[in-house]
């Protein structure tokens, strides 16, 4: 019952938020700042989460591949499915929920706790959409291209990795990067990257928008944010890898 | 003129607002009082239209508030100016740009207007100068005054303060409740004030109304509340032993 009214609300805040803006200018601004916040401020954290597991999948992958029958450049190949498939959008995303879902529930909660939101309701604003909808279509926006930020680095410190030891030739692992390329997986890694953005910014404002007490309650929506959205992106990218790639 | 009549709220099975009727007349401040609890703030956010009343009537000058849809509502709101007992300022903006803000989501101001106006109401609240000060860079009064400047930079018809002299000095108390009355003279709006602090009963309560557990109990002005015969709102102002004290000697005991 209580999960059916959480999607019941869930679903009546996202009505709110899509309302009609009160002025397209003003949200136009808010919505560049957001960019530059959510997007601009995790440029060097999903550089090196995204250089270190570039590096640890193609290690891995080279100390598994033993004999004669399998060719070195399946490392390069294999770093290359993993990060274009699922790390760079999957972990990433996971990785940025904690991140940016934590500080979007924790901005609109202490917003609401501190009464600005009333405030901002008491003007004739449309608080829901004054300070959701900013957030969400900055992240829809900047996510494909923090997704393949962390593609690009992945593969290169994959490629750095070689260079700087001996498990496979550079050579073999951009043979490797090349072979049977499908352009459709980076289609598919971008329209799941926008739909986790989504999933991640709307339900974290909205456990912030409905945070009731003071800085514990906060605390807890934060955290809530965090594992709800997590489990929704996981789930989500289930039913994506099912409809898209089968 | 804000007029409410029978006006019921109740959250589950606790019945906040019993049959509340109050008039709140233009240019002069309108003071209710009571006890923490006493269902004061719900009374104003169920005129403010945060909370939406089980039952009665909410006018302003006329209007009926409560059976309007949220287009309408949205109207009557802009014309409220209302000052939050933690003044609510937005964080992330600085003084001016808290202040200007309702004029750029509403107004079609151009910016050097939207300044000017910023500087009159900063003015008007005695902190020119602090333009470009972010909240988190003023003090408790500073504050107050900067909520009281954004209430009124839209120039509203109706202005609402929720316990503007929490936390503060008895001086600096003094200063909000004279530039509370002051701008509500000057205005010509209809002024709310929801406080328990006896300084500002006694200093700009010309209209009083006194809510006891949920009911209007009392009404009058700042000359009458001292000798009320009102047992409830003389345990509400004597509530020590030295105020009992100061009531036996006022009315000749």
């Amino acid at each position: 019952m209580k999960t059916l009214y959480h999607i019941g609300r869930y679903t009546l805040f996202l009505k709110k938020v899509f309302d009609k803006p009160e002025r397209r200018k003003v949200y136009w601004g808010l919505f560049v700042d957001e960019i530059i916040k959510l997007g601009i401020g995790s440029i060097g954290i999903i550089i090196v989460i995204s250089g270190f597991m570039g590096m640890v999948i193609t290690i891995q992958t080279a100390s598994q591949i033993d004999g004669n029958f399998i060719p070195d450049y399946l490392v390069g190949w294999t770093t290359r499915q993993s990060v274009i498939l699922e790390f760079s959008t999957t972990m990433l995303s996971l990785i940025l929920a904690g991140k940016i879902g934590s500080n979007i529930a924790s901005e609109i909660g202490t917003m609401n706790v501190t009464e600005q939101i009333d405030a901002l309701e008491i003007m004739g604003i449309n608080s829901a959409g004054y300070l959701v909808v900013p957030k969400i279509y900055a992240f829809m926006f900047i996510m494909p291209f923090m997704v393949i930020i962390s593609m690009f680095t992945g593969i290169y410190f994959g490629y750095l990795i070689c260079e700087l030891t001996s498990i496979i030739s550079p050579e073999q692992y951009l043979i490797g990067l090349q072979y049977d390329f499908r352009p459709f997986d980076v289609t598919y890694s971008m329209i799941k990257s926008i739909v986790f953005a989504f999933c991640i910014s709307s339900i974290s404002a909205y456990h912030g928008y409905f945070v009731k007490g003071g800085a514990l309650e906060v605390g807890a929506a934060s955290t809530r944010a965090v594992v709800y959205s997590s489990i929704v992106v996981l789930v989500v990218n289930y039913l994506l890898t099912q409809m898209l790639l089968i | 003129m804000i007029e409410v009549k029978s006006l019921y709220k109740s959250f589950g099975d606790n019945d906040v607002l019993k049959n509340i009727d109050i008039l709140f007349e233009q240019g002069v401040p309108n003071l209710i009082i009571g006890a923490s609890g006493s269902g004061k703030t719900t009374l104003t956010k169920c005129i403010v239209g945060l909370h939406d009343p089980d039952e009665g009537m909410i006018s302003y000058d006329g209007r009926i508030f409560n059976k309007m849809n949220r287009k309408e509502k949205k109207e009557i709101r802009k014309e409220i100016g209302f000052l939050f007992q933690g003044s609510a300022l937005f964080d992330s903006m600085t003084v001016a740009e808290n202040i200007m803000f309702p004029l750029r989501m509403f107004s079609h101001m151009s910016n050097k207007e939207m300044l000017d106006r910023v500087e009159y109401c900063l003015e008007r609240v005695d902190l020119k100068g602090t333009n470009n000060l972010m909240p988190s860079e003023l003090s408790g009064g500073m504050k107050k005054r900067v909520g009281i400047a954004r209430a009124i930079s839209f120039k509203p018809k109706y202005l609402f303060c929720d316990e503007p002299n929490s936390g503060l000095d008895p001086h600096t108390s003094l200063t909000i409740d004279k530039l509370i009355k002051d701008i509500t003279h000057e205005l010509n709006i209809t002024t709310i004030v929801i406080t328990h602090d006896m300084n500002s009963v006694l200093e700009i309560g010309e209209r009083l109304s006194f809510i006891y557990e949920g009911k209007m109990l009392w009404k009058g002005t700042n000359k009458e509340i001292l000798r009320t015969d009102c047992i409830e709102l003389t345990d509400f102002i004597y509530a020590s032993e030295y105020m009992k004290e100061v009531r036996r000697h006022l009315i000749g005991e």
